[in-house]
């Protein structure tokens, strides 16, 4: 489980290492290609989210198991202003930045488990799961 | 930063992102064509993604935002050699791309082209 562990984001750079570290830790849960390919088009969204409305945070890769299913389970945590109004953030086409608006919601159904919590000036944790199937 | 070579062939661009772009490189690509379309007086861009293992919603705004600049600059856009799970990815995100044409390959992509009139490369003259 080499494949698990904790990476910062603080730069555009880091956005990148994030989603070769996914990669290879979607190919170790045996993820297929399609799912391998969505988690980690979800892991580049919510990576740049952190940095972009938070200045940066952190993301812990975690390999999970339920039952005889594994599982790629990531957690993303910024220190930054938090989201107000969750149920809005997650609405296509919502933005307070210049992106499309579809980060969130794009992310939440590229992924099987997705859980946000956030509160005004409390940063913000995005938790997503993809299982094996 | 990883900057995508532009080339030419006749009357089109052909870029192939073959790393995996940082937001900035994604940036500099889009000036870069812009230059080079006005400078060459390109009538096709075509961009190669046959190595691209995801599209974001930065990259596929960029992807998009290319496509809008090369038409007001008199070039067509395509976008070539997309990977099955990077389509099916990115209309779950929501991102259909609309208003940038494909084409499966890069062959594909210049016979549509010459197609649309205006772009014509040598090697299609026989």
């Amino acid at each position: 489980m080499t494949a698990s562990g904790e990476l910062s984001i603080g730069g555009n750079s880091d956005i990148v290492l994030v989603r070769q570290r996914v990669r290879a830790a979607a190919v170790e849960v045996g993820l297929s290609l399609v799912d391998q390919t969505k988690i980690v088009t979800a892991a580049s969204e919510l990576a740049r989210n952190a940095l972009v409305y938070a200045g940066g945070g952190r993301v812990r890769i975690e390999i999970v198991r339920n039952g005889v299913k594994m599982g790629l389970r990531l957690a993303f945590d910024d220190d930054g202003p938090g989201i107000p109004d969750v149920d809005q953030a997650l609405t296509d086409g919502w933005t307070t930045g210049n992106g499309l608006g579809l980060g969130l919601s794009g992310s939440r159904r590229l992924v099987d488990d997705f859980d946000l919590r956030s509160a005004p000036g409390e940063g913000t944790r995005v938790t997503v799961t993809k299982w094996a199937r | 930063m990883d900057r995508v070579p532009v080339l030419k062939l006749g009357d089109i661009l052909i870029v192939s992102i073959q790393v995996d772009l940082q937001d900035q490189g994604v940036l500099a690509l889009q000036e870069d064509l812009a230059d080079a379309v006005v400078a060459t007086g390109a009538r096709g861009v075509i961009i190669d993604i046959t190595a691209v293992e995801i599209v974001d919603s930065f990259i596929g705004r960029m992807l998009a935002t290319i496509a809008s600049i090369s038409r007001m600059l008199d070039a067509e856009t395509i976008v070539v050699g997309m990977r099955p799970a990077v389509a099916i990815t990115l209309v779950e995100l929501g991102l259909s791309l609309g208003g940038v044409r494909t084409a499966l390959n890069l062959e594909k992509g210049v016979a549509l082209l010459n197609h649309l009139g205006g772009a014509q490369i040598a090697t299609t003259a026989r």
